[in-house]
């Protein structure tokens, strides 16, 4: 019973480049999420998103794929945000904001324009079940890229985030790693835009890390069951929306923050019992 | 052949030739001179914005001079990365990272070259030796956050040992921390494992220096004094670090300290 439940959904070819990329993706963002809540840049990955519009536009416009445009649009929204935010001194936050809000109309604007023809809420809320060949192949590049930097970079990024004055003095090239996690931090996010939509590509990065925050000790444990999470709301996203045929993108969101919900309840209980 | 004076010049670590440090249109340094010889340990004394934290960020090579000189060793700062370990204000790092105490040590060994993150044996010799130096070796595996303000101060100095530098900047080791811990740093700082260490220290605490340190650095923007403390901070000294508002100095004379 319980596994026709899971099993059914795979009999479609569809449904398993969907797998494929909830995977992907769960595992790409739950994994940089560890490193951006602690440090604090949700919002920066947040801006990411939305501003990656009006390059969507562009391109569509010229008759590209939003997967195949979504790593140089990565690239440019990250050293854009990377180079703004330390260059003026309004504060980071509302640099930050002021980029986000921006980008974003000009996005509306441009799709109007131009008159592009894109989905809106497939690009908000994501659209996994149109995900194709070539998607597959790009969410595939960008996941392995993205972890393959986390890996070889892991000890310099760590001690660029937790030290930064101490690891310029040490001799690391702290402007590189700076942009090299913005730059990594937007393709994960625009790797994800198919899967789970600009608005919510927020909650697959956030909410699993910080679940995982809430019942780990240490950072290293909490990036592993950051992924467990990552993965299993994902995944569980899939299969119920397939069940109860509602909107993928936002199931995935809402069993995330499911686990969130435990993870809060559990942590409580585990202080309690100390 | 080496004269007495070329002996001499070689053991000055730090020579600072009217340093000036500008922040847009403030100095935040005006006119900073001092020499430092090597082993010695210097108090770094002076008001918030009097510029400690800038001095050590100069030393360091993280910001530029506007005008005058200053050597390690003899070279630019830039040129002395690697000469230099720099323990900064506590608020500057990152706690929301769970990490253990090793790990946060271990990035003392951490440098542009470190890919990956296997560990290996030699690392973790090296940890544990830095650890026992601090007298934490226990402490390893702990989390650094659930750890005393004394004991995180610990680790850093752990971390700033094991990069095995001939200076050791401190900014602000003593804020937040207990009296008892002061003491206990203050040990290991003139402990015979550091007797070779050039080592600054900032500090807003200015009574009984003199039993601590070997020198001390008056800064306000400018360079007010330096030498002995006991010479050195005069009332007047003072006067001129903190303005009119020296009142809870009055017992600090050379030569009497109240209690």
């Amino acid at each position: 019973m319980l596994s026709e439940l899971l099993i059914d959904p795979f009999q479609y070819d569809f449904m398993i480049r969907a797998l494929i990329a909830a995977v992907f993706c769960g595992v790409t963002l739950s994994t940089l999420g560890t490193f951006t809540i602690n440090r604090n840049m949700g919002f920066m990955a947040d801006a990411m998103a939305h501003a990656t519009l009006p390059i969507i536009a562009v391109g569509v416009f010229f008759g590209f794929s939003i997967s195949e445009l979504g790593a140089p649009a990565a690239i440019v929204v990250a050293l854009f945000l990377g180079f703004i935010v330390k260059n003026t001194k309004i504060g980071e936050d509302t640099s930050i904001g002021i980029i986000f809000s921006t980008f974003f109309a000009l996005g509306f604007i441009l799709i109007k324009l131009l008159n592009v023809t894109i989905n809106l809420e497939d690009l908000l809320f994501g659209q996994i079940l149109a995900v194709n060949r070539t998607d597959i192949y790009i969410i595939t590049a960008l996941f392995l890229i993205v972890i393959g930097i986390i890996i070889i970079f892991f000890k310099q990024l760590l001690f660029y985030s937790f030290d930064p004055i101490g690891a310029e003095v040490k001799g690391l090239n702290t402007n590189f790693l700076n942009y090299l996690f913005l730059i990594t931090l937007s393709l994960a996010v625009v790797s994800a835009l198919q899967t789970v939509g600009i608005i919510l590509v927020l909650s697959m990065l956030i909410i699993p890390a910080a679940s995982a925050k809430l019942i780990t000790d240490t950072f290293i444990d909490s990036i592993k069951v950051s992924i467990a999470f990552g993965i299993i709301s994902s995944v569980t996203g899939l299969i119920v929306s397939y069940h109860l045929d509602l909107p993928t993108g936002p199931s995935m969101s809402l069993v995330a923050s499911t686990v969130f919900l435990l993870s809060y309840i559990s942590s409580k209980s585990r202080i309690k019992n100390r | 052949m080496p004269t007495k004076e070329n002996i001499y010049e070689s053991q000055q670590i730090i020579v600072s030739d009217q340093c000036c440090v500008q922040y847009g249109e403030s100095l935040a340094l005006d006119d900073v001179t001092f020499t430092v010889t090597k082993g010695k340990k210097i108090a770094v004394v002076g008001p918030n914005g009097g510029g400690k934290s800038t001095l050590f960020k100069a030393l360091a090579g993280l910001i530029p001079l506007s005008n005058g000189s200053l050597k390690i060793n003899g070279l630019d700062p830039l040129m002395a990365k690697g000469m230099i370990s720099y323990i900064p204000q506590k608020d500057s790092l990152n706690w929301n990272f769970q990490l253990s105490v090793k790990q946060v040590v271990e990035m003392g060994l951490t440098d542009k070259n470190s890919l990956f993150s296997f560990n290996n044996r030699k690392n973790v010799e090296k940890i544990n030796e830095s650890l026992n130096q601090v007298g934490i070796l226990d402490k390893s595996e702990e989390n650094i956050n659930n750890l005393s303000g004394g004991q995180q101060q610990r680790v850093l100095l752990a971390k700033a040992l094991i990069q095995d530098s001939d200076i050791l900047l401190l900014d602000e080791a003593f804020s937040a921390i207990d009296v008892g811990a002061q003491e206990d740093i203050m040990k290991i700082i003139n402990g015979s494992d550091l007797k070779e260490k050039t080592i600054l220290l900032a500090t807003h605490d200015i009574n009984n220096l003199e039993d601590k340190f070997d020198e001390v650095l008056c800064l306000n923007r400018h360079c007010c004094a330096f030498g002995n403390p006991l010479e050195v901070l005069t009332e007047e000294v003072i006067e001129e670090m903190y303005g009119s508002h020296n009142n809870m100095f009055l017992d600090h004379k050379p030569g009497s300290h109240g209690s």
